[in-house]
């Protein structure tokens, strides 16, 4: 027929439906998947929603065969198949396709393509690889450029050519992680409508793990909610609308906290953000013209699902990132994040993965614990000289006094565990008594005691007067903590109110785009 | 498993939080262990390498070679103070690679630092001759200096400002500075008696910095031992060297505390080429007596060898440099007694310096770690 190697393309047997019963799957203490079953019809457009740590993409995971599940059976047409590794689940029909691409850059698309086969002959037939790709492209409703290199392609192309290369790999069930996350609401609606016309024409079948509830309205036929690890429902789109999405999302929760906190009028402005925009690593606009007051004594709170130029805007005020335009003010004055500012206003923070953004791994946790007054008395009398001892000395006092455990001040800070890295680098912030805290995913990764003694402390510092940014993608703390709540979307504010008369769906809504 | 799984279940239960403690002293010794026994195998696998290449392409036997190489450095006082002698550049000329190493960066170029130090010192020297030999050698030991560090912090400044590896950028200013070291002494500073050899003119006799009492070995040893030892008081007694740490540890989280980065770059770079700059004004002021193209013979690359010998730690560069120094010392006496080339010991601190680069990847591994700590 054709040369050895050279893949032919059957149509599609048919868009599959999909059956996922009882899954369990908990990761140490926590439960990320609790007893979840979801049943998808062939040729639907089904989405998944839910929070981060909703346990959606743990549920994808476990189908495809990247996680082991504790529990859990799949049903592929009905019959029960056993899906232990990815390859098995490739055989099946099963593609998945990533938030963030993975197309080798600086390979062209038709490389890219043949290169993902499972097998691949010794030597490759190109110009009949070509040929067949071409055929292939003719069956297909979008293309893209065989022999232009991927890095070459706009990110659009780029999901297009991730989508095509699962349909040439001839998958007919695709799983789709956040597909739109990189893309333009443009081209989100463009890829997304012309899989609309794969599924409604049977050929195949699409699970889609989304926050946007834009897009689920648009094309999805069915909507299955998660909340940490549990399912709520799954009904068709046609019968929700947006409130009740978010309530389901979200939930009904507790708008009052725990921590206890002082009745206090908010004081002056400490922190004024005005007009900032600023570009993430690959030169993306990440925050778009964003304005922002936090006063003395008030917690803000912004909540919103990861990717929405929250990293970025903390990066700035942290002093990591440079600001494209705008700009930020301490106190009134002009604030350039450079370190006689920073010990001037008193600015604190406390990053999520404090060991990787806020300490040095290799240095003693003394020695981190300095990495603020390391040239301010005592530790320097003169801003030149360094005396360890009373470094060591101010370390063993905050060691006591925030419960760090390590072996002592002079063992490395790399050997703690997340918690007490954690409460190390709160130690070493909060004890200057600092006028402004900045704080993004403070409790990301750490166990109960933990978090519940972290948020105390960030709620004495506003207590006793500190401003407080709290950038947080766990929207319960953000509940918890915060005086005023605003919701970051696509790297602007898109909700803004006072936590005591906050509506959660309309939170939820505002952090789906709505 | 999969590696989120990993994860998970390494979060301790509060039942084992005690265990860090007696693990991360385990590391410690093993990591202190690891930077004696690492470089030190190193070295013996270079010398059986060599062994080798003696015996099966000279037919040499290498232990009589090791033993007269040993005879040639260390064996008598004078081949004490011949090693003293060549270490002594090789002590300055590490220091431009130790430096900017703190901050994590790998700089190259000690080898142009030095030869434009020679060159403006002997320029310096030779314009205010006629003042008193105090102040003719202060003028050149600062021309010197200065003409190493801006070199180098030129190389530090295109990283930080513009983005320009610095280790590629720092070696072809290298070759930049040879060129113009050449265009220097055939062209505007020649001494038109130099006729064989192109140079600058003579500082003077008495301008020159004299041996130490007692030795036949210049000043620049004792100027490099003080440089390795101030700047170990530097990095471990002040906020600045503090600072460097930071930066070169977690680059991020310098920036979070307010860091001035592009300073601190600056900074050891500059101090690094005025290290190296200040081997070249010995070599002129206390060896040549003038500049030519002598300076280009190599103390810059060896440099870069002692200090990753010495894991860019500025007291261990002295021992290393002395290693090193004597290593080349015992050239002359391979030659006489063997009949190997003057280079055979060249070919010995090449191997020296690639099984040291290879040797890095050994460090976490070389001891074996217990299970589950």
């Amino acid at each position: 027929m054709t040369a050895i190697g050279v893949a032919h393309f059957p149509p599609h047997e048919g868009a599959p439906s999909l059956e996922l019963l009882g899954f369990c799957k908990r990761f140490g203490s926590l439960m990320a998947l609790d007893d979840v079953s979801v049943k998808v019809k062939a040729g639907a457009f089904h989405a998944l929603l839910g929070e981060n740590g909703a346990g959606k993409s743990t549920l994808v995971k476990c189908a495809m065969g990247y996680y082991a599940a504790d529990q859990g059976q799949i049903l592929l047409n009905g019959r029960e198949v056993e899906i232990h590794r990815p390859r098995q689940a490739h055989e099946l029909g099963l593609g998945m396709v990533y938030q963030h691409f993975t197309l080798v850059p600086n390979m062209t698309v038709l490389e890219n393509f043949v290169l993902s086969r499972d097998q691949l002959p010794a030597v490759i037939d190109w110009s009949a690889e070509r040929r067949a790709l071409k055929t292939f492209f003719e069956t297909t409703p979008f293309t893209v450029p065989l022999d232009t290199p991927v890095a070459d392609l706009a990110a659009g192309q780029k999901q297009k050519g991730e989508i095509l290369r699962q349909l040439y790999l001839k998958r007919n069930l695709l799983i789709l992680d956040e597909p739109t996350s990189v893309l333009t609401p443009d081209e989100a609606d463009e890829v997304l409508s012309t899989l609309k016309e794969l599924t409604d024409a049977k050929q195949i079948t699409i699970i889609t793990i989304t926050h946007k509830f834009r897009e689920v309205n648009a094309f999805c036929d069915t909507v299955t909610v998660l909340r940490r690890g549990k399912l709520i429902d799954t009904k068709p789109t046609a019968e929700l609308d947006n409130d009740m999405m978010a309530e389901m999302m979200v939930g009904r929760r507790e708008n009052r906290t725990v921590v206890e906190r002082n009745v206090r009028e908010p004081g002056k402005p400490v922190l004024q953000v005005e007009g900032l925009c600023v570009a993430d690593n690959v030169g993306q606009r990440a925050v778009e013209q964003l304005t922002l007051d936090v006063r003395a004594g008030e917690i803000v709170g912004i909540a919103g699902v990861s990717g929405n130029g929250q990293r970025e805007l903390v990066e700035t005020l942290a002093g990591q990132r440079h600001a494209e335009s705008g700009r930020v003010l301490v106190h009134g004055e002009l604030y350039r994040a450079t370190r006689p500012e920073m010990i001037r206003h008193k600015i604190a923070c406390l990053p999520e993965e404090p060991l990787r953004n806020a300490c040095v791994a290799e240095m003693s946790v003394a020695e981190n614990m300095a990495l603020r007054s390391f040239d301010q008395p005592p530790a320097s009398p003169d801003g030149i000289r360094l005396r360890r001892s009373p470094m060591r000395a101010a370390a063993r006092k905050l060691i006591d006094a925030y419960r760090v455990k390590t072996p002592g001040p002079d063992a490395p800070i790399k050997g703690l565990s997340g918690g007490n890295v954690q409460r190390a680098v709160l130690a070493r912030e909060l004890s200057s008594e600092g006028d402004l805290l900045i704080v993004a995913n403070p409790c990301f990764g750490l166990d109960f005691a933990a978090v519940a003694e972290i948020r105390g402390r960030i709620v004495q510092a506003r207590n006793r007067g500190a401003a407080v940014l709290l950038v947080s993608e766990d929207l319960d703390e953000i509940l918890q903590l915060s005086d005023r709540i605003v919701v970051m979307f696509d790297g602007k504010l898109a909700f803004e109110a006072m936590a005591a008369q906050a509506e959660i769906g309309a939170i939820g809504r505002a952090m789906a785009g709505h | 498993m999969s590696p989120k799984d990993q994860v998970a279940l390494e979060s301790p239960p509060a039942a084992l939080v005690t265990a860090p403690a007696s693990s991360s002293a385990r590391d410690n010794m093993r990591a202190i262990l690891e930077r004696i026994a690492v470089p030190a195998l190193a070295l013996l696998a270079s010398a059986v390498i060599f062994g080798l290449l003696l015996a099966i392409y000279a037919g040499v036997d290498p232990l009589e070679a090791f033993a007269l190489m040993y005879q040639g450095a260390f064996g008598t006082w004078f081949s004490w103070q011949n090693t003293l002698t060549r270490a002594a550049p090789l002590i300055l000329t590490a220091l431009c690679t130790a430096l900017p190493a703190r901050l994590g960066l790998v700089i190259i170029g000690n080898e142009g630092a030095l030869v434009l130090g020679g060159v403006a010192a002997a320029a310096a020297g030779v314009a205010v001759s006629a003042a008193s030999p105090l102040v003719v050698q202060l003028t050149m030991i600062v021309a010197g200096m200065l003409a190493g560090g801006l070199w180098i912090a030129f190389a530090g400044a295109l990283r930080q400002y513009r983005g320009v590896n610095e280790t590629i950028s720092s070696l072809l200013l290298t070759y930049i500075a040879i060129a113009l070291m050449n265009h220097f002494v055939e062209g505007p500073l020649r001494d038109p008696e130099s006729l064989n050899k192109p140079s600058t003119r003579a500082i003077g006799d008495i301008n020159m910095i004299g041996t130490i009492p007692g030795m036949d070995v210049h000043w620049g040893l004792a100027f490099g031992i003080v440089a390795c030892i101030a700047v170990f008081l530097f990095q471990r007694f002040t906020t600045w060297g503090f600072a460097m740490e930071v930066i070169g540890g977690n680059p991020k989280t310098a920036r979070m505390m307010g860091l001035n980065v592009g300073r601190y770059v600056l900074l050891a770079c500059g101090a690094g080429g005025a290290a190296a700059g200040l081997a070249g004004t010995v070599e002129v002021a206390a060896v040549m007596g003038r500049a030519n193209a002598s300076l280009a013979v190599g103390y810059g690359y060896s440099g870069i060898l002692v200090s990753f010998l010495a894991r860019h730690n500025p007291l261990a560069i002295i021992p290393v440099a002395v290693l090193l120094g004597g290593i080349s010392a015992s050239g002359g006496l391979l030659q006489r007694r063997l009949d190997l080339p003057d280079a055979a010991v060249v070919v010995l601190q090449g191997i020296i310096f690639v099984v040291i680069l290879a040797s890095e990847t050994l460090y976490g591994r070389l001891l074996p770690r217990r299970q589950g700590s």
